[in-house]
């Protein structure tokens, strides 16, 4: 008696700003950590009109020096200004973290949806999958480095063909299920070509997960770049990267320990900082995992 | 003084006066006695059973009235008497026995956790009484039972195991939810008989929850209609099957469908519009090393359908008859035999030239909360099939448009998201998207057996509607043998793959020869009862 057909619930579609603004402020922890996410990004963009110094002038006069008026955070060994260096650093790092993981959920993407689809695509993918997943991430983007030569480039592929097998296989399980749905069997029954069934039907059910996904990724990467650097498997050492200025600095670190906690903390911040995020929006996309709290 | 008094149950949202969602239940139970709680989705059927045994989500609160057992109210009662009550002096038993078992513990220590809590006895003597329970519940072999684990027993057994864990400790009153909803008819009768001889052995009091009026005339002593967390009335079953009070409970049992094959109705034409011959599907074998375990899904069904008529597959679950149907869907490929559609052979076609036959066979899936993709509006599923064969947007949007009014839904319902409809709204989306490709067979695949008896009535007129208006040959599968002499021209009744018996409704259903279809009508819950005419079906006949 509950279907007759005159009460139909209205639409209530809400926007993304909408959307944006309620995972923002959903905790002051958030607030805190998309603040700082957002100064780090301005900071980045506009590094030539923030910064006091030129990152890479060299002034022997001043090596090494503590914080002072004139250098915010102090210098490094080639007295070059520490605070400008970590501005001009954060541009290195957050471009290597947004295109490794766009790279990384777009790769994954097209072969997680082949692999889930098409089924001697998924015997051959995923054993190649498989093998990847074997080698330990770093080693492999040091083997790629040391191949091609440090370049931006090469950091960036480097770091993305490891994390794409963990977008492959998320995509290839959402695959699976959302294949098994009865709306896209009825797509199949209508005589819906396969490309379109792939993004009409499968692809919305990944958008969430690869958006969380992706921000975990952009951590790993400037973590992983970071590292890179610090091993010298990294971008070249005159340009500034957060990962290479804890590298020169880590001989000097007697002296003048700034040069490695300054850019260290910056670091960790930052990826404190987008986890939360990625926390926060699935918690968003994915109520299921936020509100489960049992009182009982 | 009764076992169970509940008086005036609210439970509402968050605590809210304004989102109640049980208004004020007033029920009681004698000892020996089943009281039938009825209701359909969203009556607050369960919420107050959950409120008894002291397990509501912590969203719900009760906010008035008192629930007593004995006298002491479980309202007022703190959690540590609640678990103490628990078991002892009251039990449930669930819907889906899988979930309430544990899958990693063996079964026969599933039970005797219970005693080990709540009694004081050697582990020797709780092996013994377990044992002994589970003879009551008569489960076969018992000893081997014991160390099995759930997975390893039917859907029946584990029901059975969940009621000896429930009546283990002698409890008084036994709630039992949808117990049988999840169970084939024929399980479902020796679970129902199981029920009502342990209440007699045991003297226990039970609350039976069900949405099926069958089942109700089976075992209820007393019935409580509940309607949006209302109670429509309360009454004696036989009364309240021959005079119910309200007109809520008459609507109610119009819509069950009657046991009794509809009127045989002359053949419109002997066009055939779907035919299968010798159809098989396997599952497994030829595996890389040596042959691997085949499993035999469908076996040589041949079926005919012609214009205008509706062949109905029934079957328990693992009969087959859904494979049948995504095998004639071309959605699994048949292992050998033909597909008939509108002439052509598609049993083989490959996808590519299946494409032009796609438009002449739809389909219509069980779920209707998942036959949609809950993302596009509508409108854009509707004309999805048409835009593929080349019709404009603009046309197949005005024909969506049609579609929506003939299934009994507004036009503007086009730019709406599936989630703001009920499950019977969804489903007449669901049909008026396989129409759109105008077909001329139509499978129903269990396409009501998600849906409230009213609303699965309106559906099925729908249905029976649509066929009348535009010819429509239907395969109709289902469980329930009372959709299927509602509707059903010809009947087939498939067992582990194989046809057991195929011919008109009114033999099939009225006088079945073979012995698997007798014990299928014989376990049909309610088979004596005319509902609609509120009479047994022996008082029609003297």
């Amino acid at each position: 008696m509950t279907d007759q057909t005159a009460s139909i619930a209205p639409p209530d579609r809400i926007s993304a700003l909408m959307r944006t603004r309620e995972i923002v402020f959903s905790s002051p922890l958030v607030m805190i950590a998309s603040l700082i996410l957002v100064i780090v990004v301005l900071s980045a963009i506009f590094a030539p009109w923030v910064v006091p110094h030129d990152p890479v002038r060299l002034s022997p006069s001043v090596r090494l020096k503590p914080p002072t008026d004139e250098f915010w955070l102090g210098t490094d060994a080639f007295g070059r200004d520490l605070f400008s260096r970590i501005i001009y650093g954060g541009r290195i790092s957050l471009v290597v973290g947004v295109a490794a993981a766009i790279f990384a959920v777009a790769l994954g993407l097209l072969f997680g949806l082949l692999a889930g689809y098409i089924r001697w695509v998924d015997a051959v993918l995923m054993r190649a999958v498989d093998g990847l997943m074997a080698i330990p991430s770093i080693l492999l983007a040091i083997a790629i480095v040391s191949l091609w030569g440090a370049s931006l480039w090469t950091v960036l592929v480097a770091i993305t063909i490891p994390e794409v097998p963990r977008v492959v296989r998320l995509v290839r399980s959402l695959v699976l299920s959302a294949r098994e749905e009865p709306y896209v069997e009825a797509a199949i029954a209508a005589g819906t070509p396969t490309w379109l069934i792939m993004r009409r039907h499968l692809v919305p059910n990944t958008v969430a997960p690869l958006i969380i996904q992706g921000t975990y990724i952009c951590a790993s990467a400037i973590l992983t770049e970071a590292i890179l650097s610090f091993l010298g498997a990294g971008i070249n050492p005159e340009t500034p990267s957060w990962g290479n200025i804890m590298a020169e600095g880590r001989i000097y670190f007697q002296i003048n320990p700034g040069i490695v906690l300054w850019p260290g903390l910056v670091v960790s911040v930052a990826i404190l900082s987008i986890n939360l995020l990625g926390d926060a929006v699935r918690d968003a996309l994915d109520p299921r995992m936020a509100k489960r709290g049992i009182e009982r | 003084m009764s076992l169970l008094e509940i008086k005036n149950l609210r439970i509402a949202l968050n605590g809210d006066e304004d989102k109640q969602v049980v208004k004020g239940l007033d029920l009681s139970i004698e000892p020996g006695q089943t009281m039938c709680l009825v209701g359909e989705s969203g009556s607050g059927k369960s919420l107050s059973a959950l409120a008894t045994m002291g397990l509501l989500p912590s969203v719900l609160k009760p906010i008035a009235g008192s629930i007593k057992l004995k006298g002491e109210n479980l309202l007022e009662a703190d959690a540590a008497r609640m678990r103490s009550l628990r078991a002892v002096s009251m039990s449930m038993i669930f819907q889906e026995p899988m979930t309430a078992l544990n899958p990693v513990a063996r079964v026969g220590q599933q039970i005797e956790e219970v005693l080990e809590f709540h009694s004081d006895l050697s582990q020797s003597r709780r092996r013994t009484r377990v044992k002994e329970m589970m003879e009551a519940v008569h489960l076969p072999d018992v000893d081997k039972m014991y160390e099995s684990f759930p997975h390893q027993l039917s859907g029946g057994q584990r029901q059975r195991i969940m009621i000896a864990m429930a009546l283990v400790m002698r409890p008084q009153l036994l709630i039992a939810d949808e117990p049988t909803t999840a169970l084939d008819v024929t399980t479902q009768a020796q679970i129902l008989s199981l029920i009502r001889e342990l209440r007699e052995d045991q003297g226990a009091a039970v609350l039976f929850i069900t949405h099926d009026m069958g089942v109700v005339s089976e075992i209820a002593d007393d019935v409580t209609v509940l309607k949006l967390g209302e109670v429509m009335e309360t009454q004696s079953v036989d009364a309240l099957l021959r005079h119910p009070r309200t007109d809520y409970t008459r609507a109610l049992l119009r819509a069950v469908p009657s046991h009794v094959p509809r009127m045989a109705r002359a053949a419109q034409s002997d066009n055939v519009v779907l035919s299968t011959n010798d159809l098989c599907k396997t599952y497994g074998g030829g595996g890389f090393f040596g042959k691997g375990r085949e499993v035999k899904a469908a076996q040589d069904v041949s079926i005919s359908i012609t214009k205008g008529r509706t062949l109905g597959i029934v079957g328990e679950s693992g009969s087959g008859k859904t494979t049948v149907a995504r095998c004639i869907m071309r959605l699994i490929d048949p292992t050998s035999g033909t597909i008939m559609v509108g002439g052509t052979d598609i049993a083989t076609m490959s996808q590519k030239e299946l494409k032009p036959q796609r438009k002449n066979i739809q389909i219509v899936f069980q779920d209707p909360m998942r036959s949609l993709n809950p993302r596009i509006e509508v409108g854009q599923s509707i004309i999805e099939g048409p835009l593929n064969f080349g019709v404009s947007r603009d046309k197949a949007m005005a024909r969506a448009r049609e579609l929506l009014e003939l299934v009994g839904l507004p036009a503007s319902a086009v730019d709406r998201f599936p989630h703001q409809f009920s499950g019977g709204q969804r489903q007449r989306i669901a049909i008026a998207r396989a129409l759109a490709m105008d077909p001329d067979v139509l499978v129903a695949d269990e396409a009501v057996s998600a849906l409230d008896v009213s609303v699965q009535a309106q559906v099925l007129d729908l249905l029976a509607e649509l066929q009348e208006r535009l010819g429509l040959g239907i395969l109709f599968i289902t469980h329930d043998l009372g959709v299927a002499a509602q509707i059903c021209d010809d009947v087939l009744v498939m067992q582990h793959g194989r046809v057991v018996e195929y011919g008109p409704a009114a033999q099939v259903l009225g006088a079945p020869q073979q012995d698997y279809t007798k014990a299928l009508i014989k376990a049909a819950p309610g088979r004596h009862w005319d509902f609609a005419n509120f009479r047994p079906f022996s008082d029609a006949a003297e």
